[in-house]
């Protein structure tokens, strides 16, 4: 396949954290390629580099050495000012913690990214698409850990972006509330193709992916096309 | 970006208190900028306006007596636009039921009413009338002290002839601002007064018959006062010219202008230092403010928000803080300000007082602080923003700890686990903890400046009335005369001791500088008024040459081993030189001294005297003072004790007011920054404490941890802020050395106690209110949510 067809091309990437004597190598050389509209799942045990990983792909952080390109267009030594112009305009993230903004309510949280995006959806469409019209003027503190996920999966979407990259957005919660985000997470993958990468320490999830990437060590060691998804109401954790 | 405008509102009115605290201390400092500036400004204003209104002439000469006539003289003299002459007359005077020796001076007024210069604003009743006799219009503070109305009465003995006079009118003169007996370094409005006659009563009362004895003059715009002064000099000098001088060297402008200079120095340095030490605080406030808010930072970063649109959030932040208390301040300073100046227009009795708010006045302020503030807001938030957002995004790890070096140095079974998390705690963020302690110094810093003033000028009293001082009664002649008066007033019953002193009226020269003052023999073996070093030991006078005041050396640019020349200004007004042969350091007023005995072969005039300090007790004095004035040859006596009050009432009282004003706000600021120290800690911590909680502890404990660090902090702080505060003191006091008195730094024990109980005080508010919120913490909404 030709490389613009990707979304995402990774040619050894490397991390390295240095804390003064230590060098922790986070990644240690990874090759990888996103297609358009696909859901990938990352698994592997803690301190594996999925986050590290994402990070770098989402233009959060910067690799050590390698390559990422991002539709034939370099990350790797892009500028602040580009790399800031390409998550406004292109990543939605979903963290494992949630980070809405405390003083917001979930509307106004789902506002900060659509004021500032091309074409966003309506703050209120994209709390629909999440099951949490009802809870609109809440604040962060007033919601459950899996609404305020849930907010945080409209806020990524919100923008309509080509990547949603979600850092174990069902981590913190019980497997109902998980399987409503991970609804979330499908439909917005399916309806608007966006290209989803999903970090998980939960392998049945996996079962809901078009592919499944397996770190360890910084490396990857398998990398599966499932034959066949599910939806994740039929999961079970 | 309207969602974040709105988190910036709902920020602000969430951290409403803290934010009100930020804002208090920037509105202290402003009001402080505000108040000082346009006080000052309206002082000045007023001064001019005063001046020009009525007419204050601008060169001056005494003389012993002309012909009317000369006046055309002097008129003809280039640069001269208005002559106006006029008699003066030295009287003493008699009021009912006051004891002390109570002297005036008495001037004429034209005939045909108002004076061409030096105008009066009458305050009560007319001036005197052509044909009319024995009236006369009193200067109002002389009025005030004695509760003159028109129509009271009073007997003046001019010339030996004793007159009674009825008050007809009460006055100011731009001439009389301050009133001072010659030779008196300190007003005293109970015992010298100024007073108007008629020019024809006058003349009549005192042998001046178509003449006078003084000449003012306003001068043609532009023209050289110099030139017109040596003119008039030589027009003058056959007729016992005393010397002209310009306004510079007219007593009460002197000292009015060099009380506004000390007065500017105060209104510049408190601001400079008030302001400054806010931009201070709110930089660290901010800083910490924002590092509370930097996984904030990094979600909208992560989300696209650029690095700018970051910055300018929060610097709209900090605006809107700085706008709040800058309005708040220019509110508070204008009307501080406008109290500020009623009461310097009763001190100074200025017939009216001009003050307004100059909006450039009020632009600079928002402009300095919301510079201070900016800069310190780019800082923190350009640092937050420089870390990645992955960075910041992390689930919090686990901050580093250590066994801190308190407890490695063995104390360590002497705490208990929750102290040893305040050690650590401080220990692991010295430089926060390090900024925290600057912060509150800097609080209490502020507060010794306050305060500090009194105790300097305090101390200056003491040191002028008691050590250097140390007679009960001086007694000033009419004219210098022979030693045998002083025998005279030894015999006086109880009496115990006379010293001698000679006070020559003289206008020193060194090249180009000159400064009026008197030159004052001090005969050998002087006890009662002594000269003393920096030590405060007496030093003795060398029996040759001449000592100064080491201020009048420095004006003068003289040092030890010159010559310095002595125009004497009284009987054939000599020219004398003499060589500098030391220096003394005095706080209050500027002299030259000399050896009695040196002095008068100087003055080749014999043996004279112009007056004797005496001793006597206080029984003793009220029949001593009776006894004195009896005496013609005597023209006052001044009591001591009254200088003190004097002092203070007359020439300290506005500069302790304005420290006075100036320390309550540094009260404001000192309880500003503790209360936001104490809530940024508890914002930085609650996270941790309320997981604490969930672990079992108590609110009390807790609030130890948190309470406990702030106290440490506190007390750290204290004895920090004391020596900044003593350090700015200095600065200040350098900065405000004027020929009328040069205060040296002095804080007494209570000042710094005062200063440190305000802060500890503003400790404990502070700690109570955070107390209030740790109590309220809700352990659920701190852990769900990751601020
Ligand atoms: N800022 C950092 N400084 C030092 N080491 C780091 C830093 N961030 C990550 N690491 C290290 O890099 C390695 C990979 O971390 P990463 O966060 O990518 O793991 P992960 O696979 O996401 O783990 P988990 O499933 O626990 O979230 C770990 O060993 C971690 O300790
Ligand atoms: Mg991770």
């Amino acid at each position: 396949m030709a490389e613009h067809d990707t979304v995402f091309t990774a040619r050894g990437l490397t991390k390295i954290y240095r804390m003064g004597e230590i060098e922790v190598h986070a990644l240690r050389g990874i090759d990888l390629d996103l297609y358009p509209g696909e859901f990938v799942v990352l698994l592997g045990p803690s301190g594996s580099g999925k986050s590290t990983l994402l990070n770098i792909l989402g233009g959060l952080d910067r690799a050590t050495s390698g390559h990422v390109s991002y539709h034939g267009k370099e990350l790797t030594g892009a500028s602040d000012r580009e790399l800031t112009e390409y998550r406004r305009y292109h990543v939605g993230f979903v963290f494992q913690f949630y980070n809405l903004i405390p003083s917001l309510t979930a509307r106004e949280n789902v506002a900060t990214v659509t004021e500032i995006a091309r074409q966003p959806m309506k703050p209120e469409d994209a709390l629909a698409l999440v099951g949490l019209a009802e809870r609109m003027d809440h604040f962060p503190s007033q919601l459950s850990g899996g609404e305020q996920q849930r907010v945080a999966i409209a806020r990524a979407i919100a923008k309509n972006p080509a990547v949603l990259l979600c850092d174990e957005p069902t981590g913190a919660l019980d497997s109902a509330t998980g399987v409503l985000v991970l609804e979330a997470l499908e439909r917005v993958n399916r309806d608007l193709g966006t290209t989803t990468a999903v970090i998980t320490h939960n392998a049945s999830i996996a079962e809901m992916a078009d592919r499944v990437i397996h770190l360890s060590d910084g490396h990857i060691t398998t990398l599966e096309r499932n034959a066949s998804k599910r939806s994740p109401h039929e999961l079970h954790w | 970006m309207l969602a974040l405008n709105r988190k910036l509102f709902r920020d602000l009115w969430w951290m409403k208190g803290q934010a009100t605290a930020i804002a208090l201390v920037i509105a202290s400092g402003v009001a402080t900028f505000v108040m000082s500036l346009s006080t000052l400004e309206a002082l000045t204003v007023t001064q001019a306006a005063y001046y020009r209104d009525y007419r204050f002439a601008e060169v001056f000469s005494a003389l012993k007596r002309a012909p009317e006539p000369v006046r055309l003289q002097i008129e003809a003299i280039e640069g001269v636009q208005l002559v106006e002459t006029r008699v003066t007359a030295a009287a003493s005077i008699d009021i009912e039921g006051f004891e002390d020796p109570v002297t005036a001076q008495i001037l004429s007024l034209p005939a045909h009413g108002r004076p061409l210069l030096n105008q009066l604003y009458l305050k009560q009743g007319r001036l005197v009338e052509p044909g009319r006799d024995n009236e006369v219009v009193v200067s109002e503070a002389f009025a005030a002290a004695h509760r003159f109305q028109p129509g009271d009465r009073l007997s003046a003995t001019i010339r030996g002839r004793k007159k009674g006079l009825t008050i007809v009118g009460i006055a100011l003169s731009p001439e009389f601002i301050y009133q001072l007996q010659p030779g008196a370094i300190i007003p005293d409005f109970r015992t010298y007064g100024i007073l108007w006659m008629s020019r024809e009563q006058l003349e009549a009362a005192s042998d001046m018959k178509g003449a006078f004895n003084e000449v003012t003059v306003q001068l043609v715009k532009g023209a050289d006062p110099a030139l017109v002064i040596e003119r008039m000099d030589q027009a003058l000098a056959r007729y016992g010219g005393l010397g002209a001088y310009s306004r510079k060297d007219q007593i009460s402008h002197r000292y009015l202008s060099e009380e506004f200079r000390g007065l500017r120095q105060m209104a510049i340095m408190f601001p400079v230092i008030f302001l400054g030490v806010a931009a201070f605080l709110l930089n660290v406030v901010v800083t910490r403010l924002i590092d509370t808010q930097r996984e904030q930072v990094a979600i909208l970063k992560a989300f696209g928000y650029s690095t700018v649109d970051v910055v300018l959030h929060y610097v709209k932040f900090v605006l809107l803080i700085v706008l709040l208390g800058s309005a708040l301040g220019i509110a508070a300073g204008v009307w501080l300000g406008s109290g500020l100046t009623t009461m310097y227009r009763d001190f100074y009795r200025f017939p009216f007082m001009l003050y307004q708010l100059r909006p450039a006045l009020a632009i600079t302020a928002v402009l300095i602080s919301a510079a201070a503030a900016v800069a310190g807001t780019l800082w923190s938030v350009l640092r937050a923003a420089r870390v990645p957002p992955a960075e910041a995004m992390k689930p919090a790890a686990p901050a580093k700890y250590r066994v801190s070096a308190v407890e490695r140095f063995g104390l360590r079974r002497w705490l208990d686990q929750p102290t040893r998390m305040i050690v650590r705690n401080l220990e692991r963020r010295p430089l926060k903890a390090a900024l925290s302690v600057i912060g509150i110094a800097f609080a209490c810093a502020v507060l010794v400046v306050g305060g500090f003033f009194k105790d300097s000028v305090d101390f200056m009293v003491d040191v002028q009335f008691r050590l250097a001082q140390r007679d009960d009664i001086t007694v000033t002649f009419v004219e210098p005369a022979s030693p045998k008066a002083m025998f005279t007033l030894a015999r006086l019953e109880g009496v115990e001791e006379v010293e001698p002193f000679r006070s020559v009226p003289a206008r020193l020269r060194f090249g180009h500088r000159t400064y009026r003052t008197a030159v004052r023999g001090v005969p050998a073996g002087n006890r009662l008024y002594r000269l003393l070093d920096t030590r405060l030991q007496p030093v003795a006078l060398p029996p040759q040459g001449v000592v100064l005041t080491d201020y009048l050396a420095k004006i003068l640019g003289i040092g030890v081993g010159d010559r310095l020349t002595i125009e004497v200004m009284e009987g054939n007004r000599p020219v004398r030189e003499a060589t500098v042969a030391g220096l003394v350091n005095e706080f209050i007023g500027v002299s030259a001294y000399m050896d009695l005995e040196a002095l008068n072969r100087m003055m080749r005039e014999g043996p004279l005297i112009s007056g004797v300090y005496l001793t006597a007790q206080r029984p003793a004095r009220p029949a001593i003072l009776d006894k004195l004035k009896q005496m013609p040859r005597v023209a006052g006596a001044a009591m001591r004790e009254n200088a003190f009050q004097n002092f203070y009432e007359t020439m300290a009282r506005q500069m302790l007011i304005f420290a006075f004003v100036n320390t309550i706000l540094a009260a404001t600021i000192a309880l500003g920054v503790v209360y936001n120290s104490a809530r940024v800690t508890l914002s930085e911590r609650s996270r941790e404490l309320a997981s604490l909680r969930v672990l079992g502890f108590t609110r009390g404990e807790i609030s130890f941890i948190l309470l406990g660090e702030l106290a440490l902090l506190t007390l750290l702080a204290l004895p920090v802020g004391c020596v900044i505060g003593r350090q700015l003191s200095a600065v200040m006091i350098a900065n405000m050395q004027t020929d009328l008195f040069r205060a040296p730094v002095v804080i007494r024990p209570s000042t710094y106690s005062f200063a440190a109980t305000v802060v500890l005080v503003a400790a404990l508010l502070s700690g109570i209110a955070v107390r209030r919120k740790l109590d309220h913490l809700d352990l659920v909404a701190v852990l769900k949510a990751r601020e």
